[in-house]
């Protein structure tokens, strides 16, 4: 009895004394939700040890902490956030965890789309919306390979001043992934040009595509307002239908967070063909279409294309 | 507006397909939910609803968990939360010193924790909270068929235990004292309150769910002290609500969705009964000397 717990005692040593030695290695950053820990994962590489707060497939809109994350804060020594007030829980969190850690948005400078209610690529008739959301700058600047390339430059200058000691590390790194964000933006524009200009339309279920829409020239017309809290109204559901049998939208998507139920009635009601699904707050778990940032931006645009070019489907 | 009455009350229905099955939806749950919310509302188990309601979450949410965004699952898990809820706090008020609230007081709240936390064990709250309630304006035909099948299971059987059911509101000790009938018809009409709150959550949510069966019944009590013209008010009650919070919402700028404008149009018919109501309604007490009358 004596030895085994001696034996335990031990091996509770062992396991308690590489913590604090890794933890002086590895730079302890917390991302707030999982393409920005995409990102950082990208250019920290393995001197930096991660946790993401909101984990794939989750709502980070909406997301309510736990005991561990405040934990995990508490021990980090750099928090990147999204910034545009997408993570409203995020100053609630720094202040309770007591974290002395800086905080880096990786939105910084870049240049602010103001959320419309419907959507502004349209014309004027429909802009008589009275969601109160309108005005404030669209958080989902992620959808924009261009801005996720300032996401990048952010997240290195941050990582970087937490940790100069890493610094040909994070360059080298952050180089060779804006190399490739660069061919993904090339192949995003490649695949609107396959889309003819007229069918470069459709209808998700969350409004999170703005910044997309802005750098790639395809609207997207959602049902609901820019935040997954608020519920559509049956005017909001009559205006899209009418809109999508006006303009002739092509195509609806589900989206990963909101009830597919509610699109698919929207669907039939317009004539539109269903698409897969977008994901847009949020990766997918490891092995899912969306398990990283590039692999989710090529599974929408994809989807996208599939649901938009004409002919058979 | 310069609006006339089709555009106004017709239109919306004549042209789009979500909108006449959100009212055929809401009609079925006034048709059903109306008269099981009189009769809570008769054995003051008003708030046993809302109790249920949540109790139902953990099924709902293992049969999500089981079979994906399935509505039998989802029905079929919420249902059996929600009799085991039942049946459980039924058995503990009668084998302990608590009473029935108190016991399913306890037992939807350790429900609601375990339904949280099976959400929660997804990893992602939120997206299965959106799955799992319904939403007024999203019904296809398995949620219609669904209600349908409850509204209808709900007036047949509501109509067999009928008589019992009346006699046990009057006198709860009576069908104890004749036969053995008296706790068979209470789970049964338990049953009911169950399978209609199940379908309302799944369908349309659970402010709906609730909504829709106990408002109309408590602003029918307000007109009425006759059971057989309670349900019927309850029933009229919540269709008018049910109408015009849909037609409210399809019309109004404000963009209210059309599960709490339904709710608070109930609500409106409510209050102002509370005033108008033949039974001891507020403007008819302040109405000098009518009171002497009686």
């Amino acid at each position: 009895m004596t030895l085994s717990r001696r034996a335990l005692l031990c091996a509770s040593v062992l396991l308690v004394l590489p913590t604090p030695l890794l933890a002086q290695e590895k730079l302890a950053v917390v991302a707030s939700f999982s393409i920005l820990g995409d990102f950082v994962r990208e250019v920290g590489g393995d001197r930096v040890s991660l946790t993401t707060l909101v984990g794939p497939d989750g709502d980070a809109h909406v997301y309510s902490p736990t005991p561990a994350d405040a934990k995990a804060m508490a021990a980090a020594r750099l928090v990147i956030t999204n910034g545009l007030k997408f993570e409203g829980w995020m100053d609630r969190l720094v202040k309770s965890s007591a974290s002395s850690a800086p905080v880096a948005e990786a939105t910084r400078g870049i240049a602010v789309l103001k959320a419309p209610g419907g959507h502004g690529h349209e014309h004027g008739k429909k802009d008589k919306h009275g969601h109160d959301h309108s005005g404030q700058a669209d958080p989902h600047a992620w959808q924009s390979v261009r801005n996720a390339k300032l996401y990048v430059t952010n997240i290195r200058d941050a990582l970087i001043a937490a940790d100069a000691a890493g610094k040909a590390s994070y360059e080298a790194n952050a180089t060779a992934y804006l190399a490739k964000l660069d061919a993904l933006d090339g192949e995003v524009k490649a695949s609107v040009a396959r889309i003819p200009a007229a069918s470069r339309k459709l209808i998700t279920s969350h409004d999170a595509f703005g910044h997309f829409a802005r750098d790639y020239g395809i609207a997207f017309l959602a049902p609901r307002g820019i935040s997954t809290e608020s519920e559509a109204s049956a005017k909001d559901v009559a205006r899209l239908i009418k809109q999508a049998r006006e303009q002739k939208v092509g195509a609806v998507f589900l989206e990963n967070i909101t009830n597919p139920r509610l699109i698919e009635q929207i669907a039939k009601e317009s004539g539109a063909r269903v698409g897969g699904r977008l994901y847009s707050d949020a990766l997918s778990g490891p092995s899912g279409p969306a398990g990283t940032y590039i692999q989710m931006i090529q599974h929408n645009i994809r989807a996208i294309e599939k649901a938009l070019v004409p002919g058979p489907a | 507006m310069g609006m006339n009455l089709y555009q106004l009350f017709l239109a919306p229905y004549v042209e789009f397909d979500f909108m006449r099955r959100a009212l055929v939806g809401i009609t079925a749950l006034a048709l059903s939910g109306a008269p099981v919310g009189v009769f809570l509302m008769l054995r003051r188990m008003s708030l046993t609803g809302d109790a249920m309601a949540h109790a139902i979450l953990p099924g709902a949410a293992l049969g999500y968990l089981a079979a994906g965004f399935s509505l039998p699952a989802m029905t079929l898990g919420g249902l059996a939360a929600g009799v085991i809820v039942a049946t459980l706090a039924g058995l503990v008020a009668r084998l302990s010193v608590l009473k029935e609230d108190a016991s399913l007081a306890a037992f939807y709240l350790i429900s609601l924790a375990l339904g949280v936390a099976i959400i929660s064990m997804k990893g992602s709250a939120v997206d299965l909270f959106h799955v799992l309630f319904g939403n007024v304006l999203a019904l296809d035909d398995q949620v219609l068929l669904l209600l349908a099948a409850v509204t209808t299971a709900t007036l047949v059987i509501m109509s067999v235990i009928y008589r019992p059911l009346v006699m046990e509101c009057v006198d709860p000790g009576f069908l104890k004292s004749v036969s053995g009938m008296g706790s068979t018809v209470h789970l049964a009409f338990l049953g009911l309150a169950v399978l209609n709150l199940v379908a309302g959550f799944s369908a349309l949510g659970t402010l709906l769910a609730v909504g829709m069966m106990m408002l109309p019944a408590a602003t029918a009590r307000l007109w009425t002290a006759d059971i057989t013209w309670l349900i019927l008010l309850a029933i009229f009650f919540g269709m008018v609500a049910g109408y015009g919070g849909l037609t409210l919402s399809y019309h109004l700028d404000a963009g209210i969705p059309s599960g709490p404008a339904i709710i608070l149009a109930a609500g409106g018919a409510y209050i102002a009964s509370l005033f108008l109501g033949r039974q001891g309604g507020w403007v008819w007490r302040l109405l000098p000397g009518r009171h002497l009358r009686g």
